[in-house]
């Protein structure tokens, strides 16, 4: 089946969603990976390395425009290829790029797909976590983001060279982004992506230290609840819950996070679930694999030394 | 109300009524989610205090006006009630039988023939809608309008005095970026933007004088065959309970509780 692998931009060392959604769309059959921006010489070789033989991608730099030129991209590779599927990985920037291309092309879009099967049934997270749908497309071309995980790994397909063809889209004005700031995650893996995640919420009382201990014991990302993102203790990039991330790690640990519907909605599908909590009564004791009734301030060091 | 010089505009605020995810929600007939028990979507709280905020910027509710737009059943007016309640000057209920069951590709029609007749300056909504949870309509909104999209603005959210520019504060993983597009445009808001005001005694009963126009697909001069299930690009196959999560073991720190966690995460091979 014809399948376009979307991402908005792609350097030297895909990072592993992004080979996850390669290999989801070499699985599918005849996949194109199509870029919202030009790659450079390391990148499409790094694609080749991947089995991934065909490239599009405009002459230009794209980054300055928010999703529309990047759409524009896709569009005229969907216009170019009619393929039955286009894949993105879940992030915000990549779902827009794909819910403008939908609109523009009348096609069906399903979003944060946990399971895609071979002719293309999508099973998703509804409901903030509580529910879970199966969902078809109807029209030629089905629009797709895919949360990590969504598709079995295949077996590594032999490098191949990647060959390039540059789409013509002509540019239109839109919005522009006028300054941008990098923001620094102090060395430590991105929650999206972590196998292991470490929390803390309204418990820590402000106080991240024990959290990130036991994170970087554990090579984890830190995360937190709305409640410890509201206040300010920790960047909102690590929220976890309905109105920030949903992850799914191997292993979750909430500490001092007491398990409210919003937070829940961002990690039950976890591997494995571990909460630290004085109140005993916590709702996060109700879904965690391991529950400690105790102080995190206690027990995090404990464990992170042990 | 803050004092305000800008130029006048008219916005538009996207709302939506949507089951209380304070209560138990399940999918019935043809699953679709069964609405008893809603109300304004919780997000879309921050769109409306943005849209106010712009319109107090620009000379107030006499010369900006910010209108609520809402799809959805006969009760789905409460949403705009409420909306009405926060501030809002004037309300518009698209309401018709053949919506219903609309994915977000239909929805995105209906806005934007809706859209089109409204023809305001600024739409605003917010990151996404608390039931279904795409957050794909601000995106295929824009894209049908052919207007700029500055979407999941987190702050700094401003439109220039003579209304020609709209500027706001993305924040994203790796970067915090600022955005410019000119008007008319698309604007959505993240729950980060603001602090959604609550609705007062007298903008309670001041809300009861607001008109309320409702419009049927006929009037917006749109097909019925594209909105509701017909006109959708996706059929939902299934949809139900998510699988329980049995709880496990709880244990109460007696002074080992760090050991005994290294432990059971080594019996389940986690480190």
């Amino acid at each position: 089946m014809s399948t376009i692998v979307y991402f908005d931009a792609l350097g030297e060392t895909p990072g592993a969603a992004q080979r996850e959604l390669i290999a989801a769309g070499l699985g599918l059959g005849d996949a194109t990976v199509v870029l919202g921006t030009a790659p450079s010489a390391a990148a499409l070789q790094a694609l080749g390395a991947l089995g991934v033989s065909r490239v599009l991608a405009p002459a230009g730099d794209a980054s300055g425009s928010l999703a529309l030129a990047q759409a524009d991209t896709l569009l005229a590779a969907v216009r170019e290829l009619s393929p039955r599927a286009v894949l993105a990985t879940a992030t915000p920037r990549e779902t827009e790029v794909l819910a403008r291309a939908a609109a523009l092309s009348e096609s069906g879009i399903i979003t944060g797909v946990t399971e895609l099967s071979a002719d293309l049934r999508a099973t998703k997270s509804v409901l903030a976590g509580s529910g879970r749908s199966q969902a078809q497309a109807s029209t030629p071309t089905v629009f797709i983001t895919l949360k990590s995980g969504a598709v079995a790994p295949a077996a590594a397909p032999a490098p191949v060279e990647a060959q390039l063809s540059t789409l013509d889209v002509p540019a239109r004005a839109g919005a522009v982004i006028t300054a941008r700031t990098p923001r620094s995650r102090g060395g430590r893996p991105e929650v999206s992506d972590a196998s292991v995640v470490v929390s803390g919420g309204r418990g820590t009382d402000g106080d991240f230290a024990a959290v990130e201990a036991l994170a970087d014991a554990l090579g984890a990302a830190v995360g937190a609840s709305r409640v410890a993102a509201d206040a300010g203790w920790v960047g909102h990039e690590l929220q976890v819950g309905q109105t920030g991330k949903t992850v799914s790690p191997q292993l979750y640990i909430a500490a001092g996070i007491s398990g409210a519907v919003q937070h829940l909605a961002g990690m039950r599908t976890s591997g494995t679930i571990v909460a630290v909590n004085t109140d005993e009564d916590a709702p996060i004791f109700e879904i965690a694999d391991l529950g400690i009734v105790g102080r995190l301030e206690d027990v995090l060091p404990q464990a992170a030394a042990a | 109300m803050s004092k305000s010089s800008g130029a006048p505009l008219k916005v538009l605020v996207l709302v939506k009524y949507v089951p209380d995810a304070q209560f138990p929600r399940h999918f019935g007939p043809e699953h679709r989610l069964v609405r008893e028990e809603s109300i304004l979507s919780e997000l879309d709280e921050y769109a409306v205090e943005t849209a106010l905020e712009i319109s107090e910027a620009h000379g107030g509710e006499k010369v900006s006006p910010v209108t609520v737009l809402t799809i959805g059943r006969p009760e789905a007016s409460a949403a705009v009630k409420k909306a009405l309640q926060m501030g809002a000057a004037n309300g518009v209920h698209v309401s018709d039988e053949a919506i219903a069951g609309s994915d977000a590709l239909a929805t995105s029609r209906v806005l934007e023939a809706a859209v089109r007749r409204l023809a305001p300056d600024l739409v605003v909504t917010g990151m996404s809608s608390t039931d279904a949870e795409t957050g794909v309509i601000p995106s295929m909104l824009a894209a049908r309008l052919g207007w700029p999209q500055v979407t999941l603005a987190s702050g700094e959210v401003s439109v220039s005095e003579d209304a020609s520019t709209l500027s706001a504060r993305r924040d994203e993983d790796a970067e915090v970026l600022q955005v410019r597009a000119t008007l008319p445009a698309v604007l959505s808001v993240t729950d980060q933007a603001n602090e959604p005001r609550y609705p007062n005694f007298k903008s309670i009963l001041g809300a009861r004088k607001k008109p309320v126009q409702t419009l049927s697909l006929a009037e917006l001069g749109l097909d019925a065959a594209l909105v509701g299930a017909a006109g959708s690009g996706v059929a939902v196959l299934e949809a139900g309970d998510a699988p329980a999560r049995a709880a496990g073991r709880v244990i109460v720190d007696d002074g080992q509780a760090g050991v005994a966690l290294v432990d059971f995460l080594a019996e389940r091979n986690l480190i």
